[in-house]
């Protein structure tokens, strides 16, 4: 599964860059996230549900930043396991570009599924992932911007 | 008789299947059970890196976790494909270990890789949920293509470049100078796409140790519940033969997927000996899809060459087999010796050559469903005669005819002898009942209501009654393919049948019992069909290749020959009366032009008692036999489909189907036009409808019900259905068999109807509305252009 996306941020790049390696933020950002604990190695553990058509389950994975140019862009990658439901894994690039004091963030991601989930729930992939992303984008929009301003989109 | 030969007698066992009473393994409670959920690999190709069970153990209600290691250590015997083909180059096959539990390496989505045993099947299942399993993922090979491809990743060690065999027939020469010598070559690609089977009712095992008699019990849902026996007995050293006994009771159909013997049947046996429990295991739907083996998956270019008048000169094809991960029991034969033997089709060539190459692929495996290699060969014989009738500008029923096999026997340069046929006979009915010469004025009918109509046939030739037991040994069975069959006449007159062949929806119950009722005048309802167990059946093959009758009903006839003849005896004894005259007749033995006669009853309790038997005949009255077929079966026939695409959408609805058979004597016509009208379903589904896809990580993205189409009733037509008959000479009913011919002849008639009314042939199966709507923009391209 690949896919692109843009989002504008009413934020400097610097605060955007800060609030994305920050788990805090990350934590209440992440569609299903339960848990968000950086470790000692400087990876993220992870737990989040989610539901993909119809398979539910609750993936425990590891998170790593790579490439991380800061403030300008990073490659998150990581990997989720959800017992018999599959695995999910992936990688995105993120880059974020000023614009008028403002921040424009683009990504790209491949992911991968497996087992249950790519059984039953594949085709649904791809409308799943992009309503997950603006969900994050969304909900990381109104975070920075300390309101709960509905997003353009 | 009314219930004899050729009676229209409703089946006895559906009163039991439709009011719920049938009785399948899952039915099957027994004391102390326990269940099984195995732990299924989520990648295609991975090594195991670490597989750490210690959570699953400590789960409520869990008596044990056991792996791989466990299993091979205690002595169970990798799954074998029982059929062995050597390359052209005289090496044998490649075929790479597949243990019932992984060890090392998973090789295909569903490989299993441990099994948890608990109390429940819902614990089971969360504590299978629970086994954590590390693995190192691999590069994975999904298409057979690729499977080939330099470079290509690994998937067993002993098959270098994913090769498994690469094996030929016919005279490659000749038939290249035959070609190269034609006024006319067709030249096509043809892909038979890979299908998922469905027998309504899922896999299922229930396993029994019984640790004082040191004996096993298996019910199991099998075609062929001796042949589970042996391969579990003498290949995975379940237990000694007679320590293990096999039960395969009601079972909703097959369609060869309950030939083999999997890793579940194998893992529960050794489960339960390890446990000290039953341990049963019942698919769900969405582990059906992973684990039973898929069917066909064949790429193939093939070049036919024609006279200036239309007469084939030669046949050159070249086919890869998809296998998937492991070699499955009769996987090898398929495309071999079930598939390139028949690509002669019903026509006079001289020369024919196949190669077929078999590979590895990161998927399930692939063997025998419905047809098993028939409909591969029918269906490129048919779509190369169709394409070469339209490229020639030739009525495409005449160039059939013009090169149908006139005289029997036949044979072929692709080793099989034609015993019996009529070929313009089988397209004379079907033209006549499709009424062909009506069709202009329907499609004009058609093109009216901006529909494209077309035409397109099908002459299939399929071998049944598989099969002689020395021909198909010399060819590397691992088995001899006789079945066997006991005539119980019971001191009260009532006859058990104990037969080898199992029936799983082809209604042996009532057939089997209607060959009784003809031979000895009694009642179908005072014959009971015995079968599916080995401790009642002394041994059996199964069913499978459409063989019950041509050879399970032959030996059922040969044990009634024998029955027969001590009843002539005892009568002829206590009637004093020459053995020569005596006749069975309406439910009497009786001497031929007297008044003297017995009930049929009061021979068998006459050869009970005892009282009165001829000099040094033993008491009793029960036979058995064995029959070793002499050739295959040649069902034939002509199908002719007629449909109507919509040109905006691709839609095609089947507008008219039909069927003329060949299948030798007909026991049970409506029993014979059941499996026919089954058999059309399933190849329209294959034609149009159905399709187990792969994504490039090897996942399947056909894996349930939401993705994979199978045929409803509104996607069928109703159809016309004709028989011609030539008896087979071979066996002593004259049959031929009719479980496979609807799979077999169906496909190659709807695609060459939908390519007729959309002047494309090029076009793939499934032919679903989009693949049909892009062949019409395909067509229409090369218009626009000019």
């Amino acid at each position: 599964m690949d896919m692109t996306g843009e989002h504008r941020i009413a934020a400097p790049r610097e605060e955007v860059w800060a609030a994305l390696n920050d788990p805090d933020v990350l934590r209440v950002c992440i569609p299903g996230c339960q848990e968000l604990e950086q470790t000692d190695d400087g990876r993220l553990s992870a737990v989040v549900v989610q539901k993909i058509g119809p398979v539910k389950a609750k993936f425990k994975g590891e998170v790593e930043l790579v490439n991380v140019v800061p403030p300008e862009s990073y490659t998150i990658q990581g990997e989720g396991k959800g017992g018999v439901a599959g695995f999910a894994k992936g990688a995105a690039d993120v880059a974020l570009a000023e614009e008028d004091g403002e921040t424009v963030l683009t990504y790209s991601v491949h992911a991968q599924v497996g087992g249950k989930l790519a059984q039953l729930g594949n085709r649904l992939i791809n409308s799943t992932s992009k309503k997950l992303a603006n969900t994050f984008f969304d909900t990381f929009s109104d975070h920075l911007n300390g309101s709960d301003a509905p997003d353009e989109e | 008789m009314s219930d004899g030969i050729g009676a229209r007698v409703k089946r006895k066992e559906d009163k039991r299947f439709i009011t719920g009473k049938g009785k399948y393994t899952d039915d099957i409670r027994v004391d102390n059970q326990a269940y099984a959920a195995f732990v299924r690999s989520t990648h295609a190709h991975a090594r195991v890196v670490n597989l750490d069970t210690s959570a699953a153990e400590a789960m409520d209600g869990v008596i044990a976790v056991l792996n791989g290691h466990q299993l091979t250590g205690d002595g169970i015997g990798n799954i074998i494909c029982g059929w062995a083909i050597n390359s052209k180059d005289g090496s044998p096959m490649n075929m790479g270990a597949w243990s019932a539990l992984a060890t090392e390496m998973v090789r295909y989505v569903g490989d299993a890789v441990a099994v948890v045993i608990a109390d429940t099947q819902a614990q089971a299942r969360l504590a299978a949920e629970a086994v954590e399993v590390e693995y190192e993922e691999l590069p994975v090979v999904v298409t057979t293509p690729d499977a080939l491809a330099d470079g290509a990743p690994q998937i067993h060690e002993n098959a270098p470049g994913n090769l498994i065999y690469d094996w030929e027939i016919g005279d490659q020469a000749a038939t290249d100078t035959a070609i190269a010598g034609a006024s006319h070559v067709t030249e096509m690609e043809i892909t038979n796409n890979r299908l998922s089977p469905n027998p309504m009712e899922p896999r299922s095992a229930v396993a029994i140790y019984d640790e004082g008699e040191d004996h096993y019990t298996l019910y199991t849902t099998s075609q062929n519940p001796h042949v589970a026996r042996l391969v579990l007995s003498a290949f995975y050293n379940v237990a000694p033969e007679h320590k293990l006994r096999v039960i395969a009771p009601d079972v909703g159909g097959g369609f060869g997927s309950k030939i083999y013997i999997y890793p579940e049947e194998i893992t529960c046996l050794w489960a339960s000996m390890k446990t000290g429990r039953s341990v049963k295991w019942t698919s769900d739907r969405s582990e059906a899809f992973i684990t039973d083996a898929h069917g066909r998956d064949h790429i193939s270019t093939a070049k036919m060459g024609f006279d200036a008048a239309g007469r084939i000169l030669g046949l050159k094809v070249d086919t890869i087999a998809n296998f998937g991960a492991y070699m499955s029991l009769f996987s090898s034969a398929v495309p071999t010796y079930l598939y390139a033997t028949l690509l002669s089709g019903q026509y006079n060539i001289s020369n024919i050559h196949a190669n077929v190459r078999a590979v590895y692929t990161n998927t399930v495996p692939v063997d025998a469903y419905r047809g098993a290699g028939r409909p591969e060969a029918c269906y490129l014989v048919e779509r190369m005669m169709e394409t070469a009738a339209r490229e020639m500008g030739m009525d495409p029923a005449e160039l059939r005819r013009i090169n149908f096999i006139q005289e029997f026997p036949h044979e072929t340069p692709v080793i099989m002898t034609y015993d019996t046929g009529d070929f313009d006979g089988n397209m004379d009915k079907a033209q006549a009942a499709a009424d062909v010469a009506g069709f202009a004025a329907r499609k004009a009918e058609a093109a009216a209501r901006g529909k494209l109509r077309g035409i397109g046939y099908s002459a299939y030739i399929e071998a049944c009654g598989i099969a002689p037991s020395a021909a198909v040994g010399s060819l590397g069975a691992g088995v001899g393919l006789w079945e066997s069959a006991e005539v119980r006449v019971n001191p009260v007159g009532t006859v058990e049948i104990l037969t080898g062949s199992h029936s799983h929806g082809q209604g042996h119950e009532t057939t089997f019992a209607q060959i009784v009722a003809e031979r000895f005048g009694i009642p179908i309802d005072n014959v009971q069909v015995v079968h599916g167990d080995t401790d009642k059946v002394q041994f059996g093959m199964g069913t499978y290749g459409s063989r019950s009758g041509a050879v399970g009903m032959s030996a059922i006839v040969k044990a009634m020959d024998k029955v027969e003849a001590k009843v002539k005896k005892i009568a002829a004894h206590t009637l004093e009366a020459s053995e020569d005259d005596i006749v069975i007749e309406g439910g009497e033995v009786k001497v031929a032009g007297t008044d003297k006669s017995m009930a049929w009853h009061e021979v068998g309790l006459a050869a009970y008692l005892a009282h009165n038997l001829p000099e040094g005949m033993e008491p009793g009255l029960k036979e058995g036999a064995f029959y070793d077929p002499v050739n295959f079966t040649f069902p034939a026939g002509v199908y002719i489909a007629e449909v109507e695409v919509d040109p905006e959408t691709g839609v095609t609805d089947i507008v008219q189907f039909t069927a003329a058979d060949d299948f030798g004597t007909i026991i049970n016509p409506m029993i014979v036009e059941g499996q026919v009208h089954g058999g059309i379903a399933q190849g329209v589904g294959q034609a149009m409808l159905e399709h187990a896809v792969y994504d490039e990580d090897g996942q399947l993205l056909s894996g349930s019900y939401m993705d994979y189409c199978m045929p409803r009733a509104d996607d069928l037509p109703s159809y016309t259905l004709d028989h011609n008959t030539t008896v087979c000479p071979n066996n002593p009913l004259g049959m031929k068999g009719c479980g496979e011919a609807g799979a077999i002849g169906t496909p190659p008639a709807i695609i060459n109807a939908i390519t007729d009314a959309i002047g494309n042939n090029d076009l793939a199966m499934p032919a679903t509305p989009q693949t049909v709507w892009r062949a019409i923009q395909a067509a229409k391209a090369p218009l626009a252009a000019e």
